[in-house]
């Protein structure tokens, strides 16, 4: 009987501290909504671990965020929308900021966040007209939208045909998602502005199966594909331009279509396909000494630590520093390292990521600057062309970052923003 | 000839080549339903796990080394740098064997005599179990499956199709991929085989006896139980290449699970304990989505028949044929 009395008296003693050590700790929590199975797994995976090292690091070498330590507990969401509404449920309080990692979780998400009084940040996904910080308060998504992707990659195309692509046709083979649907309305727009002709190709999830996708394609000819897929799609689109002799030059993927998962499957047939980018890929900055040197040396990599330095880890990298900035920036603002979710939104609304601050941060060259305003959530909206080099197994950028039709997407975010503003009735702010 | 209808048989040919590579799938469902009775969910999963594993041979992955390295600090990854390919499947037909035979001692041999949906759920437990098994086994990584298997498409076919269009006409000629092509010639020799194996051998007549009636077979001495393993072992094999030919086509990653949804509607329409039925089936459900998508699916706003129609084409078939074209007819006594 003693002992019995003696071992729950121990467990319950060891949850105790343990709990308390957490709390005491963990004092800014940044949950994660991740999906490290299922068949997105191949992308969600190498994006997590980055944002995991990061907040490690930052743990390691700064003692946590103005000596706040960074508690990031993970949620399974296998990219399904209602179990990741679930996971922000379950991990709401206290939470600083959801990154939710699907555009259809984000949709979901917005309106209860923003009852809820927390951030979500999508990074480049999510859904566009939320860069209008003028309705969308809790919403951010800097820095880069769909928007500015899909006028970004038709500047390209434009500049390619010396400004005249009237006599042109453009496919779009999309994921038939609300992330696969966001750039139809922009480049339906740009089509009558320019005076191409679009054709728009849906594979359903996973998108695994596309042949007859393909086939139309092969018939119809178009000039120029551009591509909005995730997961297992990516690579057999990819794989299946390839069959078709499909010019590569001319197919260009979203960057959720660029990493090297996407076109190592193809192998040499994937040379010269294009994607948008809004970060470099390597291993070439302080960012990655650090973290190797606080984080993989001492055995504390999240994952085997293969994918440091690909696409998406360094994306993850990317996302989790302007969460930690928000927070940098919310303490300066408010005179307190112990900030709460309120405080942390001011924060994320007056970041100011210029060259010298991301030098400071260990992004020298990682991604182009940008600012966030109380009417700006999108940022600078400026992303750049990489292309794949098969023979050596590299992502290489070969346009300069470069912003899209201001005209057109601001336009489409000022109606799209005041529909839902009507609808949800939410004054405009920032007057 | 018009190029609508080159354009035509194109669509048929290709959707065609795309049933086989279904019918490659259903086969394994059917093969296990004969014999046992058992309606395979995990068989997706069984056609991944094969495609990892073999992969895991080829490029000398260590099993389970990420839960190894995280247990005891250690860094291992690979044994070897790489491995021929003929071993490599030697190999993973020896492990979907084994995989057999611990699926019969650990599941089967306790589920004698349930219900049919009790089995049914009991797959659908191993599909998970197995899934996740695959991953911490192998890793979830997107990883490059070359075998040796050509793959793109057929300038062969594309040259000699081109003259037929009428001269100056607008025509690239006919599209093929040569994996497809191979699908095809694999499909058929599995088909053959099994089809010899069964009428042929002793193994194989006692095979049938037991898809027959399990216990007039029992009382003739046959064991259920080394009957049960050869099953779940052949229908791995097929897995296997199953899994070789969907992962050469997108990698092999998680979502080739996934294709076990599409020999559902294959299976419907075949029958479940059909072997022929399932290459008809797999076959009308390519052309019939082909087709679909291009002929019809310009019509519908959302797009993306081909994913889709399969299924609406089963569920019309269940509505007149619910055992499917080749399925034993369904005789229910009052």
């Amino acid at each position: 009987m003693r002992i019995k009395q003696l071992l729950i008296g121990m467990t319950a003693s060891v949850i105790a501290v343990s709990s308390y050590v957490e709390m005491a700790i963990a004092d800014l929590k940044f949950p994660m909504l991740v999906y490290r199975t299922g068949a997105y797994a191949p992308n969600g995976i190498p994006n997590a671990d980055g944002f995991v090292d990061y907040y490690k690091m930052i743990n390691a070498r700064d003692g946590g965020i103005g000596g706040e330590k960074i508690l990031h507990p993970e949620c399974e969401t296998g990219y399904k929308t209602q179990v990741g509404v679930e996971c922000y449920e379950k991990n709401k309080k206290d939470a600083m900021v959801f990154q939710p990692m699907s555009t259809g979780i984000t949709y979901q998400l917005i309106p209860k966040a923003t009852s809820d009084g927390v951030t979500i940040y999508s990074t480049g996904y999510g859904r566009t007209s939320a860069a209008n910080g003028k309705v969308f308060k809790w919403v951010f998504n800097a820095p880069v939208t769909y928007w500015d992707g899909a006028s970004i990659a038709v500047r390209h195309i434009l500049k390619q045909n010396l400004g005249n692509i009237r006599s042109k046709k453009i496919a779009l083979v999309y994921h038939n998602s609300a992330y696969g649907k966001e750039p139809i309305r922009t480049l339906e727009t740009l089509a009558k502005k320019h005076g191409y002709k679009l054709m728009l190709l849906p594979v359903d999830h996973p998108g695994q199966e596309q042949k007859a996708t393909w086939l139309k394609i092969r018939k119809a000819r178009p000039d120029y594909v551009l591509m909005w897929g995730w997961g297992v799609m990516n690579q057999v689109a990819i794989k299946s331009a390839a069959s078709i002799k499909f010019p590569m030059e001319n197919f260009i993927g979203i960057w959720w279509s660029g990493s090297e998962n996407d076109v190592l499957p193809a192998g040499q047939g994937a040379h010269g396909y294009k994607s948008l980018t809004f970060n470099a890929p390597g291993t070439d900055y302080q960012v990655h000494k650090d973290i190797k040197k606080y984080v993989h040396d001492k055995g504390e990599a999240s994952g085997d630590g293969s994918h440091f330095g690909t696409v998406l880890y360094n994306r993850g990298l990317f996302q989790a520093m302007v969460q930690v900035e928000a927070a940098t920036v919310a303490q300066k603002i408010h005179g307190t390292s112990k900030i709460t979710p309120a405080m942390y939104r001011d924060g994320f609304e007056n970041i100011n990521l210029s060259a010298k601050r991301l030098e400071e941060l260990g992004f020298k060259n990682f991604a182009p600057p940008f600012k966030i305003t109380c009417e700006n959530h999108g940022g600078s909206g400026l992303a750049a062309v990489q292309q794949w080099d098969a023979k050596s197994k590299k992502w290489n950028m070969i346009t300069e970052y470069m912003y899209g039709d201001s005209d057109v997407v601001q336009k489409l975010i000022a109606e799209d923003s005041s529909k839902y503003a009507t609808e949800q009735k939410i004054a405009e702010r920032c007057k | 000839m018009s190029i609508e209808l080159l354009n035509f048989i194109e669509t048929v040919l290709n959707g065609l080549m795309s049933g086989v590579m279904y019918s490659l799938v259903a086969l394994g469902f059917v093969l296990i339903f004969k014999a046992s009775g058992v309606f395979n969910f995990a068989q997706g999963v069984f056609a991944l796990f094969a495609a990892l594993t073999l992969v895991g041979y080829q490029t000398g992955q260590v099993p389970f080394a990420h839960l190894i390295n995280e247990l005891f600090g250690t860094n291992y990854h690979n044994w070897y740098a790489s491995m021929p390919n003929f071993l490599a499947i030697i190999l993973t037909m020896i492990t979907m064997i084994a995989l057999a035979w611990i699926i019969e001692r650990l599941v089967l041999k306790h589920l004698v005599n349930q219900d049919p949906i009790i089995l049914f759920m009991a797959t659908i437990g191993l599909a998970f179990a197995l899934e996740g098994v695959g991953d911490l086994m192998w890793g979830s990584d997107v990883k490059v499956l070359d075998v040796g298997i050509p793959s793109g498409g057929s300038i062969w076919l594309e040259e000699a199709t081109i003259g037929l269009a009428a001269e100056g006409s607008d025509y690239y000629g006919m599209y093929i991929d040569v994996l497809n092509v191979w699908a095809t010639v694999i499909a058929v020799i599995l088909v053959v085989t099994l089809a010899l194996f069964s009428q042929y051998t002793k193994t194989g007549r006692a095979l049938r006896a037991v898809a027959d009636d399990h216990q007039a077979a029992l009382s003739v001495g046959i064991s259920l139980r080394s009957i049960w393993i050869l099953v779940w072992a052949i229908s791995g094999f097929i897995a296997m290449v199953a899994g070789i030919m969907w992962g050469t086509e997108s990698g092999v990653q998680f979502s080739l699970s996934l294709i076990a949804l599409k020999a559902l509607p294959v299976l419907i329409l075949g029958g479940f304990t059909s072997i022929p039925g399932a290459i008809i089936g797999g076959l009308l459900i390519g052309v019939g989505e082909k087709l679909a998508e291009i002929y019809i699916g310009g019509y519908f706003e959302t797009g993306a028949l081909e994913n889709w129609f399969a299924y609406v084409m089963a569920l019309v078939f269940l509505l007149f044929r619910p055992q499917g074209l080749f399925g034993d007819k369904i005789i229910e006594r009052v």
